[in-house]
């Protein structure tokens, strides 16, 4: 009977049936013994805090500085979210344009290619030239765009070629138009993918408009990218980690949010949004 | 090879047993390959209305192929197909009026049963209101009225399958075209399906062609089996079953039956040994 049980419980860990509760439990306590720990060395071992400010330290200056910070913020979330926004839509557009005309495919595709393995760090300089650095924030957006623009272009690319080919057949057999093949039969079909690379791009949108800032770095940002500069230059380093806890809580929104439309648009359907009891 | 395989086998049904109109006239039907491989070969075939035909023969031996250029996916490379008594569409395409049942269920996955049998309808801009009585008769008639609002991958196979015959008969086909459907099932699934496909049959006075590699099958189902060789895919022989309907079980066990299936499985062995002489010719 003992083994029966042993098993049984191997077999629910085996599964990853791990309940809920521990999921979020297990990683805060964890998270919370680190930080003492980190506390607790810093007053033990008297680390100087313009080295390793304490997390009390840092809490600190989160809520004295909120008012510096809580608009470089929302500067930092709006290039983001722009360049996220313009990602999606070129990415889609082109995407549709590839899967339409091979000629579209084959001319531009290379220069996707290009634009995305050329280093962004390398290009902003010349970004900024081009659009004056009386309007850097144009500048962020179009540098941000460019680090979020190609995964949703590949990832849709592809997906609109990932259609099963059976039903190809059967829409070929009801003499489905070309806009219906796109909208009822691709455009699904490519859903799961668009979603995949949404999440990177989601991602890579916060980390293109943060770099391009840290290149930008004149005095006129203002996001959080410049507060981390700017606090480093006054080696005000609890309010630059207070800056990185802001950015890291933006990033995980970004993830969870985009995580959470995949769950909700997959959820009735796809093999990767399915709860499966076996 | 008529020599070795002698005269003891019906290559085609005399003339009267199917003096029924013709629904499609296949003349000098041949299909090659891009990369040259010959699927078709000079296939002559006529289909008459209300007849239930199987395609038998080896895999390879372009059956499938004959049943995509019978619903017009992909152009014969020589001959031609009439549809004698079909009308013409704006297009120049004759309105086929058929549905197909692939292999697979070919569902999408991302919509409910409904949505799915509702497809043909909505491509031919059919609107949902307009349709949901034909969407409602068409999963009735597969038993599958309770689960409309289902989606694909809480079904199983069998019932995966049973929409995809519904969203071949939601348009109201005058011929049925069906490629291997029930080869993925197990047998009861099988022979379920085999039943209530006959009753429909039956009760909605289609043209069904039905291709198969079971014997078994083609003899319960067909009222004639048109049995083909590979390599160049051709017709070898075209048999009438001549036995009465409603079957059942009672017809699966009797020897009429039995005596079919050796005379189907004897056609079927010619075909596969005329494939493989053809192969080393070629």
């Amino acid at each position: 009977m003992a083994d029966t049980a042993v098993t049984a419980r191997v077999r629910t860990a085996a599964a990853g049936q791990v309940p809920l509760w521990a999921r979020i439990v297990v990683p805060i306590a964890l998270g919370i013994a680190f930080l003492a720990l980190w506390e607790l060395a810093c007053h033990a071992l008297e680390i100087p805090k313009f080295v390793l400010p304490a997390p009390s330290l840092i809490g600190k200056s989160l809520v004295d500085d909120l008012p510096t910070l809580l608009p470089s913020l929302w500067n930092t979330l709006k290039v983001t979210l722009a360049a996220f926004a313009v990602a999606l839509v070129l990415g889609v557009a082109f995407a549709i344009l590839f899967s339409q005309s091979i000629v579209f495919e084959i001319s531009l595709f290379p220069y996707a290619v290009i634009l995305q393995v050329t280093p962004i760090v390398s290009v902003a300089p010349l970004i900024l030239i081009w659009v004056g650095l009386d309007h850097i924030e144009r500048a962020l957006l179009i540098l941000a765009t460019i680090v979020a623009f190609f995964p949703i272009l590949s990832n849709t690319t592809l997906g609109l070629k990932s259609v099963d080919h059976n039903l190809r057949n059967l829409f070929d057999l009801y003499h489905a138009s070309r806009w219906q093949r796109l909208w009822e039969l691709q455009f699904p079909s490519a859903l799961p993918y668009l979603l995949g690379g949404m999440k990177i791009s989601g991602g890579l949108s916060l980390i293109g408009a943060v770099v391009a800032e840290f290149v930008a770095g004149s005095g006129n940002g203002t996001g959080l990218a410049w507060r981390i500069i700017e606090s480093g230059n006054r080696l005000n380093i609890p309010r630059m980690f207070a800056a990185l806890v802001l950015m890291s809580i933006l990033g995980i929104v970004i993830f969870f949010g985009l995580s959470a439309l995949q769950t909700l648009l997959l959820r009735k359907w796809h093999e990767s949004a399915v709860g499966r009891e076996n | 090879m008529d020599a070795i395989t002698g005269g003891l086998h019906p290559v085609a049904p005399p003339p009267e047993q199917r003096r029924v109109r013709p629904l499609i006239e296949l003349r000098g039907v041949s299909k090659v390959y891009q990369g040259g491989t010959v699927a078709l070969s000079d296939v002559d075939l006529t289909i008459g209305h209300g007849e239930f035909v199987s395609l038998l023969g080896p895999s390879g031996c372009g059956k499938s192929t004959l049943l995509r250029l019978i619903a017009g996916l992909g152009a014969v490379t020589a001959g031609s197909i009439e549809w004698p008594q079909a009308s013409y569409d704006a297009s120049g395409e004759p309105s086929r009026d058929l549905g197909f049942v692939f292999q697979e269920p070919t569902l999408m996955p991302w919509a409910t049963v409904w949505n799915n049998v509702y497809l043909p309808l909505k491509l031919a801009g059919v609107r949902r209101r307009a349709a949901a009585d034909r969407v409602a008769d068409a999963l009735a008639m597969v038993g599958l009225e309770k689960f409309a609002q289902s989606y694909p991958r809480q079904l199983s196979g069998g019932m995966k399958m049973r929409v995809s015959i519904a969203r071949a008969l939601v348009v109201r086909p005058r011929l049925l075209l069906m490629d291997e459907p029930f080869a993925a099932l197990d047998e009861i699934t099988r022979f379920r399906l085999n039943n209530d496909l006959l009753e429909l049959w039956q009760s909605q006075k289609w043209t069904v062609v039905f291709v198969t590699h079971s014997v078994f099958e083609s003899v319960y189902l067909s009222q004639r089996i048109v049995v083909m060789s590979a390599r160049p895919g051709r017709i070898i022989g075209d048999l009438a079953i001549d036995a009465p309907f409603p079957r059942g079980e009672a017809f699966r066990t009797s020897t009429t039956y039995n005596e079919f299936c050796r005379l189907t499985s004897s056609e079927l062995h010619r075909a596969m040994a005329a494939g493989g002489e053809d192969e080393e010719h070629g």
